[in-house]
């Protein structure tokens, strides 16, 4: 099953690498990682996608609590959450596509923010699947050049992740 | 007052009451030395190569439970020290691994002997660290020993570059490290204290199985009394011997891949099991489905989370320390007097000496070719079973396993995990040091012994009168023994052609060595080589070829599908 994993860990050189490591030295898949420091400089927040049975899971978040860079985890899966990811796509845009792309881009709320005369570059956020459907409904072979993000998390409510 | 890296590291050293520090030089760690040489509070021990190193400093720690440290250059310093890192890290054993590094403003230049330390240990290590400040050496130092001796113990790298050393700062050695990111669990939770004593007051058959943690946890008369208070079956991982005296009734061996039948068995078909320190791995409960064959309620006691339902799902995880856990156990039992069903426990004792009876562990007493079961028994008997014994990786630690009966913690020094050859001479060269005046024995086989032979010149250097057992069979045992039982007697690769003479050898190295050719020899040989106090003795024991490690639990197989003699 996939899971979506929030970890708070020391902002120091080779962190991400310990996280990195960790999953495929254990053989744990990783779907998708981002990670930028927080508001406190000293930390960082990580988002892993990860997909595997409870056991896996249980391991996952048991062996990065080890870490010692570490310092707390949480797998947002077991709540109430959002999710959110973006993507930048670069479109070919030419004679009556122009005009069809940017309704597409509207209909999926983007923003097309840069335009030369034969192309855009549309910005798309929301989870995963909303920009595989983006993706879906446009012209596949109109499709320059794509960029994402991968996952962002968040508890809905107060379900809050902090030191 | 203000000073160098390389004066306030031996500061450091001193703070911490390092005793010894094993090591070989090189570039990057010449300040280092420099000020090392400046003083003798902290002796330095010169080995061969950087692997005997990290062992040395392993088996000092394992035989004392202090943090073991040892200090190596750059590069092929490091890469020669990993072997001895991942060792340490298998088994949990603390030590602080201090690494030269080149000068920070050559770092990622490829440099004369540089290499990604912090990358390299990595996967390898509790923890590291790259210090790029002189003024973060003292705090870093002092978290390095606090990560590697709390919570479950390891190796932590610290590594200096070398300019680092030369700046200047001032020194301040903190008091005590608090970290955000690392606090170990000490106390278990006293509900779940609660479930497993009633868990264990309805068993029919229980069984108590622990492991390294034990020795690690400094809990071995908390498992004692545990055990004679409620008449418990108990039984060791190769990790965990000495933790519950082996001479006692209640001990029924070692259990796993070459565990006794009693010890196996009973794993098997307990009813309720209590795990303490130990974490199911592949050598001990062989294959896990078959394990779940027969129900059982599983207590386990570990200081790692990550270590309870890794292999096998828990019923009763106990998250703590383990003596301070048994300590509260212990008090709770004892307060309310609690006792086992004793009928249900008289009928799983019968059982038990019933596979006791089997006497799995025979072995042929008449031969006119040295078995060298014998000579471990042998060992164990003129030692009277109060030695210090290291050994390497193979069928000869199997039967020092099995043969030697340590009735106390912290004698059996060997690598479980990693199963390194090359790390019982090394590791008896820290015993040694530890415990001057003590008898300290190195069970080996000749392919073990000469992957890190050039320590017997370190012996020399500080004269440490370790014995050399060598069970020469003239074979990479236990890999003659999978061919002969899985690959058809094809012996591919694993008879050992063109051997030393070792008698001429240990005398090169200025040692006495003695050749062994007779069983009527094997007895006079040992009192002679223990009754040289002052002197290494390198014991050459012509063994028997074709002997076999029983019993045996084929990969894949389960507790209870053994083979037996």
């Amino acid at each position: 099953m996939r899971h979506i994993v929030s970890v708070l860990l020391e902002n120091e050189a080779g962190a991400l690498s310990r996280v990195s490591g960790l999953f495929s030295a254990r053989g744990y898949n990783i779907e998708s990682l981002t990670v930028a420091p927080t508001e406190d400089a000293t930390l960082s927040r990580m988002t892993i996608v990860t997909s595997g049975s409870d056991e896996v899971i249980e391991q996952i978040t048991k062996q990065l609590n080890k870490l010692v860079d570490v310092v707390k985890v949480v797998d947002l899966s077991d709540g109430e959450h959002i999710e959110r990811e973006l993507m930048l796509v670069k479109v070919r845009a030419v004679g009556k596509d122009r005009e069809e792309m940017k309704r597409m881009a509207d209909i999926f709320r983007g923003r097309i923010i840069d335009v030369t005369e034969k192309d855009y570059t549309i910005e798309l956020t929301g989870t995963g699947s909303k920009l595989d459907a983006f993706l879906k409904a446009i012209d596949r072979s109109s499709i320059l050049e794509t960029v994402r993000t991968g996952a962002s998390g968040i508890g809905r409510g107060d379900r809050v992740l902090r030191v | 007052m203000s000073m160098t890296g390389a004066e306030i590291f031996v500061r450091c050293l001193q703070e911490e009451g390092v005793e010894y520090v094993f090591g070989y030089p090189g570039g990057a760690v010449l300040f280092l030395y420099d000020e090392l040489f400046k003083q003798n509070k902290v002796k330095h021990v010169l080995v061969r190569h950087e692997q005997g190193a990290i062992h040395a400093a392993d088996g000092y720690s394992r035989s004392t439970q202090k943090v073991g440290v040892a200090l190596v250059t750059s590069g092929p310093g490091v890469t020669n020290a990993v072997t001895g890192i991942a060792t340490a890290y298998m088994d949990s054993i603390p030590l602080v691994i201090i690494t030269g590094q080149v000068p920070t403003h050559a770092i990622g230049q490829d440099a004369f002997q540089e290499c990604d330390t912090v990358g390299i240990t990595r996967p390898c290590v509790k923890h590291n660290f790259l210090v790029k400040d002189v003024k973060e050496i003292a705090s870093t130092i002092k978290k390095a020993f606090y990560i590697a001796s709390t919570g479950r113990p390891g190796p932590v790298v610290v590594d200096i570059p070398k300019d680092v050393t030369s700046h200047k700062a001032e020194f301040e050695y903190p008091d005590k490290v608090a970290m955000r990111s690392y606090n170990p669990v000490v106390k278990g939770h006293a509900g779940q204290i609660k479930k497993a004593i009633q868990a264990l007051i309805g068993a029919k058959r229980p069984m108590v199985y622990t492991g390294g943690g034990v020795i690690l946890g400094d809990a071995a008369s908390q498992l004692t009394r545990l055990v004679r208070l409620l008449g418990l079956p108990c039984t060791n991982t190769l990790m965990g011997l000495g933790g519950y005296p082996a001479t006692d009734r209640h001990f029924l061996g070692m259990l796993g891949m070459h565990g006794t039948y009693e010890a196996n068995m009973a794993m098997q078909h307990c009813d309720v099991l209590l795990a303490i320190g130990a974490r199911f791995d592949d050598r001990v409960i062989g294959n896990p489905k078959h394990f779940f064959e027969e129900p059982r309620t599983i207590i386990h006691i570990d200081i790692d989370p990550s270590s309870i339902s890794k292999r096998v799902k828990v019923d009763v995880p106990i998250v703590g320390n383990v003596r301070e856990v048994l300590d509260e156990l212990l008090k709770q039992v004892e307060a309310a007097g609690t006792r086992l069903d004793d009928d249900a426990l008289k009928t799983w004792w019968t059982q038990i000496e019933l596979w006791r009876g089997r006497d799995c562990l025979r072995y042929d007493r008449d031969s006119a070719i040295i078995k060298p079961q014998y000579v471990i028994q042998t060992l164990y008997e003129i030692t009277h079973g109060d030695a210090f014994v290291t050994s390497d990786v193979g069928q000869h630690q199997m039967w020092a396993a099995q043969f030697y009966k340590f009735d106390k913690p912290r004698r059996w020094i060997n690598s479980g995990g990693l199963g390194t050859m090359g790390f019982g001479l090394p590791a008896a060269v820290g015993v040694q040091l530890a415990h001057p005046g003590e008898t300290v024995a190195c069970v080996t086989g000749e392919a073990s012994i000469q992957m890190c032979i050039q320590e017997l010149s370190t012996c020399k250097q500080y004269r440490l009168p370790i014995k050399i057992l060598n069970l020469n069979n003239r074979y990479m045992g236990m890999v003659r023994q999978w061919q002969e039982f899985f690959h058809g007697n094809r012996y591919a690769e694993s008879y050992m052609d063109a051997l030393p003479d070792f008698v001429k050898l240990a005398e090169s190295y200025g040692h006495v060595g003695i050749r062994v050719e007779k069983p009527g020899d094997v007895e006079p040989a040992i009192r002679e080589a223990f009754s040289r106090r002052n002197e290494l003795v390198f014991m050459d024991f012509t063994t028997d070829q074709t002997e076999n490690v029983f019993p045996m639990i084929p990969g894949g197989k389960g507790l209870s599908e053994m083979i037996l003699v």
